[in-house]
């Protein structure tokens, strides 16, 4: 085997090769394991959602829930305190005896992140700068988690719940097959899912239809109405006893008469309490709150210890597992809205799949067959380097968990076109050598050698337009420039040092048979 | 098989009147397309629903258009066939109270009576989503275009680098001018059919380019139009195999790929045809316009000649010395 010569480039494109056969594999056939490459929901069909977190609540929340340990401690400390109130993010209240100052200073302390402002007994507290910007992080964060928990228990394959940018949430679901589950879906992702057990304040209840929000302000009440029936109004202590944060536990039960509720548990510390509370309010109701719609008011008619409780309410069996599901996982700290939804079905994306295939497969074969015939063998190298670089690009995608859109698939029919764009450079400069007189082996070293400065520029320059499309591009836009940023990459291996390789290879038979016309399609006159 | 004959040199500088007048048209035509008729925005970027719908014959556009209109709410409503007799897209915008609601679920039950159809994709876009996004489109061209001026400028030369820019900024303004010429809906796909425009018109500039520098380093004539000349001839079969190449892979893009890229292919088919003339008779004469010096460029590269040969001197003497 004298007359052939193996060199490193053959070597590297050859390892290439067998990298991008091993690796892009798994992504043909649906069958075998390993990495594959992602379909992008255009593709696949699914459901993508992009949802804004509200901060402000996140605060607001936070500040009714100090409020209501605040209010636990305080009437256990036996502290008189008067004109107890709480704003959007601040705690208003005033102490009635001087001797107490103490105490209320312990419990403060106890608390952290409270920017306390006393003066004649008169507090005033609100969050730490650091502590707001603390708890707005830690709602996003937590929403995330939380979303993906929910998600977890709807059984899809691979739903993709991620924070993007500062307060905003991306989610995708992929292989929605119904109208139905994409609604379920939906309903469970955006379901606050805050459970408050609140007072009634009965010695108003009468009253409630003639109040506004602002008169039950006036009293530290909150005007809510029935989950059920709207125009069935409650008036409760805008400062709940507990909420959703002390739960463990929620599961579906059946009630005597076999409708679906809902039973929960409390962790210890809130099933004292929740102990404590119910005894010493025997004979008051109590409204249990999801989201802000009373479920039920019952009263109390003994000391509730081992901290469970129900919440029944005229649930579908599925609405009720939903509910559980939504308070196991935990509540949103801020509510979610949706920002932006784009769902596509199944049909569509298997269409789009289809079409973009006829359209790389109809230009790739324009390609092989006019580069084979306007230069011979060359043009053979070429398709070869071309095949080799579809497959490396494919395989990377796939290890990279690379999603594939359908502007990406554009993105790959582009590189295609854009591939050859080297092989036609050095081709044309082999050509021009050739047509010097300069012999065959010179043609081709210094072909290459000439085409290079400009191959790398412009494959340099074409690399940085698709880095700043990845950096400031969304959606499609960056899956577009993925697959030409990793197209460009691979095709300068494929494509100069692949089709270089198969020249070394063959040098001496080149040399040897002299006919131009059969290995560059030109004529030497 | 060979195309062009590649010893002969063509004048492409005497044409570049001609060409440059043709260029200032059609980049003029372009603009005042923009003003006056603007661009068409889609949702992705002006915020706002879209809904396809497939029937299972062909679509009664007029009825739907009717009972939407009916309905009532529904702002700038349009209700269009898309691709085939059978799938229209209705689009309205002010998304935004009905966002929380499901809005395909709404259309599904007013749509009833029409006939049996399929909801291929509802598109829900808010309206400050909608900004953003726009926002983030308009940086990445602007990031790219300044990454690629200064890579040029420092790969070639200033000049080199602000022909390059106009040629660019040429191309993409022609290619917006197609875009509302033939009422191309401006998405996020669009956007992207934009930037490779750009990335693909300044890989033609580049290759000439590099040409020409070529040139002036090895030509024996020292002015810079027949150099140009020299180049763009030698590059000549190169442009027009990987033009036409791209070209016939975008066009076939265009009659298969199938009605959601059609948009985005028939951007790129303007824009690369632009950009590939653009290359020959914008990018080269931009050169001539900031006067540049071929005698200047050549004792630069002397001198940078000379300093690299000085420091291998000094190098293999170093070496020299220590062996």
């Amino acid at each position: 085997m004298r007359n052939f010569k193996i060199t490193y480039r053959l070597i590297i494109f050859t390892a290439v090769f067998v990298f991008g056969i091993v690796f892009a594999m798994p992504s043909f056939m649906q069958s075998q394991s390993g990495a594959k490459i992602n379909l992008g929901l255009d593709l696949q069909g699914g459901l993508y959602m992009l949802l804004g977190v509200d901060n402000e609540e996140a605060i607001k929340s936070k500040i009714k829930s100090i409020a209501s340990s605040l209010n636990y401690s305080i009437e256990k400390e036996n502290i008189i305190i008067d004109r107890f109130s709480v704003d959007n993010d601040r705690i208003d209240f005033s102490l009635l005896d001087e001797n107490d100052v103490e105490k209320m200073d312990l419990i403060l302390k106890d608390i952290n992140g409270l920017a306390v402002n006393f003066s004649n007994l008169h507090y005033s507290i609100s969050l730490t700068p650091e502590e707001i910007k603390a708890t707005q992080d830690y709602a996003i964060l937590q929403a995330v988690e939380t979303i993906r928990n929910r998600l977890d228990e709807f059984g899809l394959a691979e739903p993709t719940v991620a924070k993007q940018g500062e307060d905003k949430i991306l989610v995708e679901l992929a292989g929605i097959k119904t109208r139905e589950d994409e609604l379920r879906a939906k309903e469970r992702i955006t379901k606050a899912a805050h459970l408050q057990l609140m007072e009634v304040d009965d010695a108003r209840m009468n009253q409630v239809y003639n109040m506004s929000e602002a008169d039950a302000a006036q009293y530290g009440d909150v005007i809510l109405s029935d989950a059920r029936n709207e125009n069935i109004k409650y008036i409760v202590k805008s400062i709940p006893i507990l909420d959703g944060s002390t739960l463990t536990d929620a599961k579906v039960a059946f009630s005597q008469n076999n409708t679906p509720v809902i039973n929960f548990t409390l962790n210890s510390e809130g099933a004292k309490k929740f102990g404590d509370y119910t005894e010493k309010s025997v004979g008051k109701r109590l409204a249990i709150v999801l989201d802000n719609k009373v479920y039920s008011a019952p009263s109390i008619n003994e000391r509730i210890g081992g901290g469970s409780g129900q919440i029944s309410g005229s649930f579908t069996t599925e609405e009720a597992r939903d509910v559980a599901v939504a308070l196991r996982s935990g509540a949103l700290l801020a509510p979610v809205k949706l920002l932006e939804q784009r769902s596509i079905g199944p049909s569509l994306g298997a269409d789009s799949i289809k079409m973009s295939m006829i359209a790389l497969i109809g230009a790739s074969i324009a390609i092989v067959v006019f580069m084979m015939m306007y230069y011979g063998i060359a043009g053979v190298f070429a398709n070869i380097a071309l095949f080799v670089n579809v497959l490396v690009i494919i395989a990377v995608m796939a290890m990279f968990g690379a999603t594939l859109t359908l502007p990406g698939m554009a993105g790959l029919v582009l590189t295609v076109g854009m591939a050859v764009d080297a092989n036609v450079i050095i081709n044309e400069r082999i050509r021009e050598l050739l047509r010097e007189g300069a012999s065959i082996k010179t043609s081709i070293e210094q072909g290459y050698k000439n085409a290079m400065t400009a191959i790398i520029d412009s494959n340099v320059t074409s690399l940085v337009t698709s880095v700043a499309l990845y950096a400031y591009g969304t959606g499609p836009v960056k899956g577009f420039a993925v697959t030409l940023g990793i197209g460009i990459l691979v095709s300068m291996i494929t494509a100069i040092w692949g089709t270089h390789g198969m020249f070394d290879y063959f040098m001496r038979s080149i040399e040897k048979s002299n006919n131009t016309r059969l290995w560059f399609g030109y004529r030497r006159v | 098989m060979q195309f062009f004959s590649q010893k002969k040199i063509y004048d492409f500088m005497r044409m570049r009147f001609a060409a440059i007048s043709l260029s200032a048209f059609l980049v003029l035509g372009s603009i005042y397309l923009l003003f006056d008729r603007g661009l068409q925005y889609g949702i992705d970027f002006s915020g706002g629903t879209l809904i396809q719908l497939k029937y299972d014959k062909a679509a009664p556009i007029n009825d739907i258009r009717e009972i939407l209109t009916g309905v009532g709410g529904f702002v700038n409503l349009s209700v269009t066939e898309f691709g085939s007799a059978d799938e229209v897209t209705i689009r309205f915008s002010g998304s935004n109270d009905n966002l929380g609601t499901d809005i395909g679920e709404s259309i599904s039950s007013l749509l009833k009576q029409t006939g049996n159809f399929e909801i291929r994709r509802a598109d829900v876009v808010g309206p400050k989503v909608g900004d953003e996004l726009r926002n983030k489109g308009l940086m990445a061209i602007a990031v790219s275009l300044i990454a690629i001026l200064i890579y040029i400028a420092v790969r070639f030369e200033w000049r080199f680098a602000m022909a390059a820019i106009i040629t660019e900024i040429h191309d993409v303004i022609i290619t917006l001018g197609a875009i509302s010429l033939f009422r191309i809906d401006v998405n996020l796909d669009t956007l992207a059919a934009v930037l490779t425009v750009l990335g693909y018109s300044l890989n033609d500039t580049i290759i000439i380019f590099d040409r020409i520098r070529d040139g002036i380093k090895s030509s024996k004539s020292t002015e810079l139009p027949s150099i140009i000349n020299e180049s763009v001839s030698a590059t000549l079969s190169r442009t027009v195999l990987t033009s036409g190449l791209t070209l016939a892979t975008v066009v076939i893009l265009y009659f298969f790929g199938g009605s959601m890229i059609e948009g985005f292919s028939l951007a790129l088919i303007v824009g690369m045809v632009a950009g590939t003339l653009s290359s020959i008779f914008v990018a080269s004469p931009a050169l001539l316009w900031f006067k540049f010096s071929v005698l200047d460029f050549r004792n630069k590269e002397l001198e940078k000649l000379k300093r690299k040969q000085d420091k291998e001197k000094l190098r293999s003497m170093y070496e020299n010395g220590r062996v």
